[in-house]
């Protein structure tokens, strides 16, 4: 079986995970290695009045108890969120400081005050325990009303009434008037609830020092440890570039929480100077749902317009949108570039208006999550969508169908320009899939036994591979997102790949493997991926966003290219014909029309032992390449989702999930397949499991999978997913990206089909079963 | 500190330990075997599953001194040879991704088909999703690691 | 988790004199709530006397209609019991979907019992089969043993050693579970035996375990789901919470006892 593009290989990763020698960060253990416990606080808002240290300083086993003063005496910098967002009005994003031990001041419960080093894990704990911190308690807003009310108490000085920004795009006179003269108005609150992205490996950092070198080393569960280490060292002034490496070793999932850099990090890097030790901190779980960046949390108010036939006119949303205590790295981009831009969603609408009120509240910091601004702009998109059709009396699908984009490219009224796509194809094979016209039967089934189906449908569109570098920074972003890669041919043959983008789960160890095989045809078993060190590869932009497909790949594509104009010119020289006639397959460099080859290895062995190479050409089998995008890529796909409601309890099964997807060119569609799977799983987690829940003081009520509903196996069904695929245009292998599309589209399907199930539209995410007993009642009630 | 003696993976190994030390403690940081994994501290994620004297518990749940006298297994000890069927179902069928909770998955599939072969139940999809309520995984959306113990089912 | 000292029992009498010996000790059942709970520091006994291999305190035995549990039998001994299935399938049912796979391989019917978790399975059993628990002291009816949650008549130091019970007529238990600790948001056991009907509520009630006197009331006349139909379950007293108010808990009480009902 071909090992190359297209092929369902398994993948190469696996063996040492099923085995278990795979290594996460928590695995290593280094020489002299310390531990770090932090103390944290209990309190949403409060001031720092005193900490007294002497207790645990005096406690066995304990190296240091460090607090903010000493960090920022040190020279340490504020944590800082890399993408500048302006307002209406032309002002600055309001970015509060974000120390990495809290100065005077505490913004959420579990802000770090103190670290504790201590010889064993439990030593740091227990002296942790001991560290006095006497606060002076301040009124908390725990929610987005809360924090943009009047006499709202005051989060961070520079930001007067917890606002951030106030932001906007698209044209608001031109999409009012449409509105005002359309012949429907469709207009909806929704929500889009905050989740905690819940890695199955917690965060964790070992951190070195070596005196000897003036040398830092991070080991780190990062999806980016070039971003890390640069942040590190540019702003927070821990360690210079130069004398810092970062390692993500094996990393077990990131969903966007790893992209961050956080306060401990720093401080263990920070420490391990202090200290002249190695320093380990691993979280707990509850350390994790207290202190990893949620996601979502928006509250819209949206209306979409339509004129007699059901064409949209105008879309007009207004979107609160909640940061936490302090703006993460990535926060500003999320409810902003990542979301509003995708509000045309697969139709084609003409004038389109969206207005984003950033605000402080006293919680956990949010930054992105699997699909970042993606899944909550389809879920606005595609409930108004389905409620609009229930309201005029149309079918849903042929509403969508009517006003579906046919022709590309297609520039929205919001920035991004489609470049490919067949939104009707996927819908008609998602239908038939699902047998949509079968669904009246089967309704009545379920009613003779006494429960509730419902059919709902979904059709998003995301952008992934955030491009170009050039207008990515026109609209504020800090860094530019190429990535890089290079291609090592050894003097034997087999090859080495270096890689920007970091895999988490994603098995890039053999889709990219699986590029170079149908490249050169030499066996995937000669090729290796490298990446997650700093040392290794140069740099690098990281893995988030469905990026490693579509940017990542390029790159390797990119270096790919270079190398093989050096072999065919080394294989012409060699083989005496011409560049034009010389081929490279099965692992063999030929000359057409002869029955002339050399092995791969062949060509290493000559570029590196030079003794006969094209007169003025370098030794060596070597090349790089920087790719930046030309533009966005568009995933995009129809699922139908097919749900029975028990009316008694109120609790909702699946039983039917259909995803038709274009991702575009495939690598690996086995893989493919699973991260569609994880993250319908992730998305049916927000539309029917997951919330993470504040009370009014800024506690979280929900900080362990005591209260955390996290998918179960029993909670899911098995999915069918299908894909009817169109080539991108804009990138040399044609993907798209693949990575968030499940968590993307699949809440409105959920949704859709929950409140088709019970007659009631009224119906905010989770749809627990309480609530969906609840929405049941109200809906008896109106009937009556 | 207590002296505490079982037999892990086959190998009998005697350590001291605080009394309070996990299991999981003792399996990672004493002996070094790190496929066994943490994710939660309330019992419910199952990274943490190993067998004691040939059950599935979780060995964040149990303190290694209670274990003393068991036999242990661990990932690292379920092949006899190359790769136990379980876990090449799951390289078969890309039961994993991340792999963090793979080698819980892995000993709680194991499990599971051998109490219920010995019953002479059968292991069908809704029983594995219902054996699995302890394991928890953010990738996969298990459908493959249904998939997967479904094979290992047939060939155990 | 703070420091303690673990003690391995040989026997019930060993416990109890290793568990008087001690300042502030413990019992160590299957550690299925014990250690989690020692995990976050919410308990730090000095010592912990783990009884889970007594082997006087293990063993499902059944005579006729009697059936006695060991303290220290376990949920997964309980659910595959043949035995006990024979004569009350209900039980071995509960028993069978207590926590996970893992945790029931560990966690002991003793233990639950003596947490009287207000969300735990088996109190709920105990109650409507109105179990006996045997305690190394003296014998304490169920109806006397639940006081309140996590609140029970055991003494200091005192230690369960067996429940027994008459096997029902008809009895079975339904759950709903909480959706993300997969403890009994509602829980109801339902058994008619020589004594009467009796249902017992787990889960819902914001005081741990209780009896339902309407519904034992309404079954007592005609042992039949429907019969619940006209019984009117008070949201007072309810358990509210970010999983469901007590008004949608009164309602899963009055489904799961009509589901049990059923089931019987």
């Amino acid at each position: 079986m071909s090992e190359g593009i297209g092929a369902p290989v398994k993948r190469k990763e696996d063996k040492r995970f099923i085995t278990g020698a795979g290594r996460y960060t928590d695995d290593i253990k280094l020489e002299n290695q310390a531990y770090a416990a932090f103390v944290r606080s209990p309190h949403a808002h409060a001031n720092v009045k005193s900490i007294d240290k002497s207790a645990a300083e005096g406690m066995d086993g304990v190296l240091a108890v460090l607090d903010g003063k000493q960090l920022t005496g040190d020279g340490i910098g504020n944590i800082i969120c890399g993408w500048a967002i302006t307002s209406k009005d032309g002002s600055p994003m309001n970015m509060g400081a974000w120390s990495a031990l809290a100065t005077d001041k505490v913004r959420y419960v579990g802000d770090a005050v103190v670290a504790v080093i201590a010889e064993t894990k439990a030593q740091a704990k227990e002296a942790a325990e001991a560290v006095v911190v006497e606060y002076e308690e301040l009124p908390a807003a725990a929610h987005i009303d809360a924090a943009l009310a009047g006499g709202a108490p005051q989060i961070h000085d520079n930001a007067p009434g917890n606002v951030i920004y106030d932001w906007e795009i698209g044209e608001k006179d031109p999409t009012e008037a449409a509105i005002a003269g359309a012949a429907h108005v469709t207009e909806m609150d929704i929500t889009n609830n905050r989740l905690s992205p819940n890695a199955m490996e917690p965060r964790s950092a070992i951190t070195k020092y070596d005196a000897a070198e003036d040398h830092y080393t991070l080991y780190t569960t990062s999806q980016n440890p070039h971003v890390a280490r640069l942040v590190l060292s540019a702003f927070y002034a821990v360690a210079p570039e130069h004398k810092l490496r970062v390692i993500a070793p094996d990393v077990g999932g990131g969903f966007g929480s790893k992209i961050y850099i956080y306060p401990e990090e720093i401080v263990c890097l920070w420490a391990a100077m202090k200290t002249k030790r190695s320093i380990k901190w691993t979280a707990d779980r509850t350390e994790a749902f207290l202190t990893d960046a949620h996601g979502r949390d928006h509250v819209t108010t949206a209306k979409m317009g339509f004129d007699a036939s059901g064409n949209i006119v105008g879309f007009h949303v207004s979107t609160k949108a909640n940061f936490g205590a302090y703006m993460s790295l990535f926060s500003s981009a999320v409810p902003t570039y990542l979301y509003a831009t995708l509000l045309s969603g697969t139709y084609n609408i003409p004038n389109i208006y969206c207005e984003v009120l950033a605000c402080y509240t006293n919680t956990v910091p949010i930054d992105a999550y699997r699909g970042a601004g993606r899944p909550e702009a389809s879920y606005v998109v595609e409930r108004m969508m389905e409620t609009a059709a229930r309201e005029m009396g149309k079918d849903p699908a042929e509403l969508r169908r009517q006003n579906f984009i046919n022709e590309f490219p297609h520039q929205t009224p919001v920035i991004m320009n489609y470049d490919s796509g067949d939104f009707e194809g996927n819908m008609n094979q998602a239908m038939e899939a699902a047998d949509w016209a079968g669904f009246e039967a089967r309704k009545a089934e379920s009613a003779a036994h006494g429960k509730l189906r419902g059919i709902g449908m979904a059709c998003y569109i995301e952008a992934c591979g955030i491009a170009p570098s050039a207008a990515v920074g026109s609209l504020g972003a800090g860094v530019g997102l190429w990535e890089s890669a290079e291609v090592r041919v050894n003097p034997v043959g087999t090859i080495e790949i270096l890689t920007g983008s970091h895999s988490h789960g994603q098995g890039h160890e053999t889709t990219f493997a699986q590029v170079v095989a149908d490249r050169f045809g030499v066996p995937l078993d000669s090729v290796q991926i490298v990446h997650g060190d700093t040392d290794k590869v140069q740099f690098g932009m990281g893995t988030y966003g469905s990026r490693s497909g579509p940017v990542g790949m390029s790159a390797i594509v990119k270096a790919l290219d270079k190398v093989e104009a050096k072999v065919k010119k080394i294989g012409a020289h060699l083989l005496e014909v011409t560049e034009a006639d010389i081929t490279i397959e099965d692992g063999q460099v030929k000359a057409q029309g002869t029955n002339k080859a050399l092995g791969w290895h062949e060509i290493g062995l000559a570029a590196y032992t030079a003794h006969n190479l094209p007169p003025d050409m370098e030794p060596g089998l070597k090349e790089g390449a920087f790719y930046d995008p030309l533009n966005f890529t568009f995933p995009m796909g129809c699922f139908i989702c097919e749900v029975e409601v028990d009316p008694e309890t109120g609790k909702t099964e699946i039983l039917k999930f259909v995803a038709s997807d274009d991702f575009g060119v495939i690598i690996n569609p086995m893989i493919v397949e699973g991260q569609v799977h994880g993250g319908i799983a992730q998305g049916v987690g927000q539309a029917l499991l997951e919330e993470v829940v504040y009370d009014e003081s800024g506690q979280q009520l929900s900080a362990s999978y005591m209260d955390y509903t996290m998918p179960r196996a029993d909670d899911v069904p098995s999915y069918d997913v299908l894909h009817h695929n169109t080539k991108c245009t804009t990138n040399p292998l044609g993907i798209k990206g693949c990575g968030e599309a499940g968590a993307i589209g699949s809440p409105p399907a959920v949704i859709n089909a929950i409140t088709n199930a019970i007659g009631n539209n009224d119906l905010s995410m989770p749809a627990t079963p309480s609530k969906v007993w609840a929405a049941l009642g109200a809906a008896k009630i109106a009937a009556e | 500190m207590t002296s505490i003696s079982m037999t892990v993976n086959g190998k009998a190994v005697t350590a001291d330990v605080e009394d309070r030390t996990l299991l999981v403690d003792y399996i990672r940081e004493s002996l070094r075997l790190t496929g066994t994994h943490v994710g939660c501290d309330t019992s419910q994620c199952g990274a943490c599953v190993v067998h004691v004297d040939g059950k599935a518990v979780k060995s964040c749940t149990m303190l290694a001194a209670a274990a003393a006298g068991s036999e242990v297994t661990t990932i690292e000890g379920v092949a006899n040879g190359d790769l136990h069927p379980m876990q090449k179902a799951f390289n078969d069928n890309h039961g994993l991704q991340c792999g963090f909770c793979t080698p819980g998955m892995i000993m709680s599939g194991i499990d599971m088909v051998n109490r219920y072969k010995a019953e002479g139940k059968t292991l069908d999809e809704a029983a594995i999703r219902a054996e699995l309520e302890g394991n928890i995984c953010r990738c996969t959306g298990y459908h493959n690691i249904v998939k997967s113990i479904s094979q290992a089912a047939g060939e155990m | 988790m703070h420091n303690t000292t673990y003690h391995k029992a040989s026997s019930a009498a060993e416990a109890a004199s290793l568990l008087s010996g001690a300042d502030d000790g413990a019992l160590l059942a299957g550690g299925q709530t014990l250690i989690p709970t020692m995990k976050q520091r919410l308990a730090a006994p000095s010592d912990l006397v783990d009884i889970s291999g007594v082997a006087e305190l293990k063993g499902i035995s059944v005579s006729g209609s009697s059936v006695t549990i060991g303290a220290m039998t376990t949920h997964a001994e309980v659910a595959s019991s043949a035995e006990l299935r024979a004569v009350c399938p209900g039980l071995a049912d509960l028993a069978g979907h207590i926590g996970d796979p893992a945790v029931r391989h560990r966690g002991t019917l003793g233990g639950s019992v003596a947490n009287n978790d207000p969300a735990a399975d088996y109190p709920a059993a105990m109650l409507a089969l109105g179990a006996t628990i045997k305690t190394n002291t003296r014998e304490i009816a169920a109806d006397d043993f639940f006081q309140s949650m996590f609140t029970t008549a055991l003494d200091e130091g005192e230690m369960i050693v067996s429940v027994s019970f008459e096997a029902p007529e008809k009895g079975a238990y339904a759950k709903f579970p909480n959706p993300a600790s997969r403890y009994a948001m509602c829980g109801v056991f339902v058994a008619k035996g020589a004594g009467g009907v009796r249902v017992a509520v787990t889960g819902a009630g914001d005081d741990g375990v209780f009896r339902s006197a309407d519904m034992e009331a309404a079954l007592s006349s005609n042992f039949a789901a429907d019969a619940l139909d006209g019984v009117t379950v008070s949201p007072n007293g309810m358990l509210s919470d970010i999983h469901g108010d007590a008004a949608y808990r009164a309602n899963l009480v009055k489904v799961m006892a009509k589901r049990a009902t059923a089931a019987a």
